[in-house]
């Protein structure tokens, strides 16, 4: 087969999600998750089940690709450039313990245990479209916060007009921080109003398990109507700023990767075009919708701005 | 095999194989289903590589002769460079069809607006005529003029390396380390030929892109 359709199975049907609750305790059944990682060898790989999720707004109803195909394909410099670096490198990204500091412009800042940031929080499954840069695409049921409701509990302040994400800095660790493919740490940012929308998403995990180490594990964002390098993995640090903060590719190439950066197929990028992209798994290009289809819900953001000017 | 005195006398089928092989390697993963989650992406990518790396092979053969005094390397020249365009041509084949499906608009647009594009598909047209006049027949009709236009290849080759790096994100390192060998390659033919010193290496000279004419 040259094409790989998704399984039938998803992996998350297959753990039974009762045994784990939260992955420290997984922690403490290690023994189980070994018979079982015995009893099932394909999915050696698989993670640990997220508990309780609750099925959440805005998503799609297409067919997700498979846990394989999200794992095994992707950008993570980090770890690697090329797309199959991050799965094969995904050991030397050290998640345990995380701790996510909050600072700038809000009036409770803080730096906070993982679980901790999520405790307040129901777990959502959010089935999304994703548009890479590189006009290949995927259908990702990912598990997550909106970042909004967390944003707001840490009370920014009215000066916060934009949000920066600081990703994680372990060059004695990560591979691809070793060399100055870009400036590390990677940083991202969106504009305040962007960031409170509901469709975006501090995501835990996908297909009901913990993030798997390769797709920004254990904390990253999910904005699914921007180029998916705006999604930000492995995030250490969330900064509430007055100003428009600096974002690893535009500082890279600013003609290349503007601050927006979202989807627009009449905004090519200035060496291939954004008109079509190549759902993985499918065959024929299909054509790139505006902001990746997420237009009813956020095309109002812009109202008024020149999307070709600011891309 | 034309000579009854085995294939290592003369192992061109063998060489013929072994160039085959990325080839077939392509297709057992394929019908294995591990062509990954983009196939149509690694099938470009390995094409376009091979494409490449048998072209640089090609433009190895005259250095090597002239430094390791292998003349019967020539031998083998043309088949490389025959190589290198098969790979081309699949590579290039790829994009139309399963990258493009034949959207000869969108086509146009790629090889006019996106440079790396453009760059490619102007080196294949130059090793068209390359492939096209590698016969014996057209080596005595072109005589001298088919070492002039054989050295189109320099240009390719070129190209080729310039389509590679502009096509990389922030990455250059493996771009980077085929374009350093092609200027290895083409800057060893910048230097002067020692003569007289070396009577293997004045032949080799005088051989040159010639090699087949003259056997």
């Amino acid at each position: 087969m040259l094409f790989k359709s998704p399984p039938d199975i998803r992996p998350s049907e297959i753990t039974d999600q009762a045994v784990y609750l939260d992955r420290r305790r997984f922690l403490c059944t290690a023994a189980v998750t070994g018979a079982a990682v015995l009893a099932a060898p394909q999915l050696a790989s698989a993670a640990v089940s997220l508990g309780e999720i609750k099925p959440g707004p805005f998503s799609t109803d297409e067919q997700p690709n498979s846990y394989d195909d999200i794992t095994s394909y992707n950008n993570f410099y980090e770890l690697g450039t090329g797309k199959s670096d991050p799965k094969v490198n995904a050991r030397y990204l050290k998640t345990d313990p995380w701790s996510v500091t909050i600072d700038g412009e809000v009036s409770k800042p803080g730096t906070y245990a993982l679980e901790d940031l999520l405790a307040p929080h129901a777990i959502e499954e959010r089935t999304y479209r994703l548009r890479c840069v590189e006009a290949w695409s995927m259908v990702i049921p990912w598990n997550g916060i909106p970042l909004g409701d967390v944003l707001k509990r840490f009370e920014p302040t009215s000066r916060a007009k934009y949000v920066a994400f600081t990703s994680i800095l372990d060059p004695e660790n990560l591979p691809g921080q070793r060399r100055s493919v870009l400036d590390w740490p990677y940083v991202e940012g969106l504009r305040i109003d962007e960031a409170m929308h509901p469709l975006t998403l501090l995501a835990v995990g996908l297909y009901g398990e913990i993030m798997p180490n390769q797709n920004g594990a254990p904390i990253r964002l999910v904005v699914p109507w921007k180029y998916g390098f705006k999604s930000a993995k492995s995030i250490v640090r969330i900064t509430l700023t007055e100003d428009q903060p600096p974002t690893s590719w535009n500082l890279s190439s600013a003609r290349e990767y503007g601050f927006y950066s979202n989807v627009n197929p009449e905004v090519n990028h200035p060496r291939w075009s954004q008109a079509k992209e190549r759902r993985i798994g499918e065959f024929f290009k299909r054509p790139t919708l505006p902001f990746n289809g997420y237009g009813d819900q956020v095309a109002s953001l812009y109202n008024g701005m020149d999307l070709k000017a600011n891309f | 095999m034309r000579r009854p005195s085995g294939w290592w006398r003369s192992p061109k089928p063998l060489v013929f194989g072994v160039c085959l092989v990325p080839l077939a390697l392509l297709v057992l993963d394929g019908f294995q289903g591990r062509l990954g989650a983009n196939p149509v992406e690694t099938i470009t990518h390995a094409t376009g590589l091979w494409g490449l790396r048998l072209l640089l092979l090609t433009l190895s053969i005259t250095p090597l002769r002239r430094l390791c005094g292998w003349n019967r390397l020539i031998a083998y020249r043309r088949m490389l460079g025959l190589f290198a365009f098969f790979y081309a041509s699949l590579h290039l084949s790829t994009y139309l069809v399963f990258d493009q499906f034949f959207d000869l608009r969108a086509i146009w647009d790629d090889v006019l607006e996106r440079p790396y594009i453009t760059l490619g598909f102007s080196a294949f047209v130059l090793l068209v005529p390359l492939a096209v006049t590698s016969t014996n027949g057209w080596i005595r009709r072109l005589g001298k003029r088919w070492v002039t236009l054989h050295k189109l290849i320099y240009p390719a080759a070129i190209l080729v390396s310039a389509h590679f790096l502009w096509l990389v994100k922030a990455d250059y390192r493996e771009s980077g380390i085929y374009a350093l060998i092609l200027a290895l390659l083409l800057g060893y033919r910048l230097l002067p030929v020692r003569t007289g010193k070396r009577r293997r290496s004045r032949t080799a000279q005088a051989n040159g892109a010639m090699g087949r004419v003259s056997r």
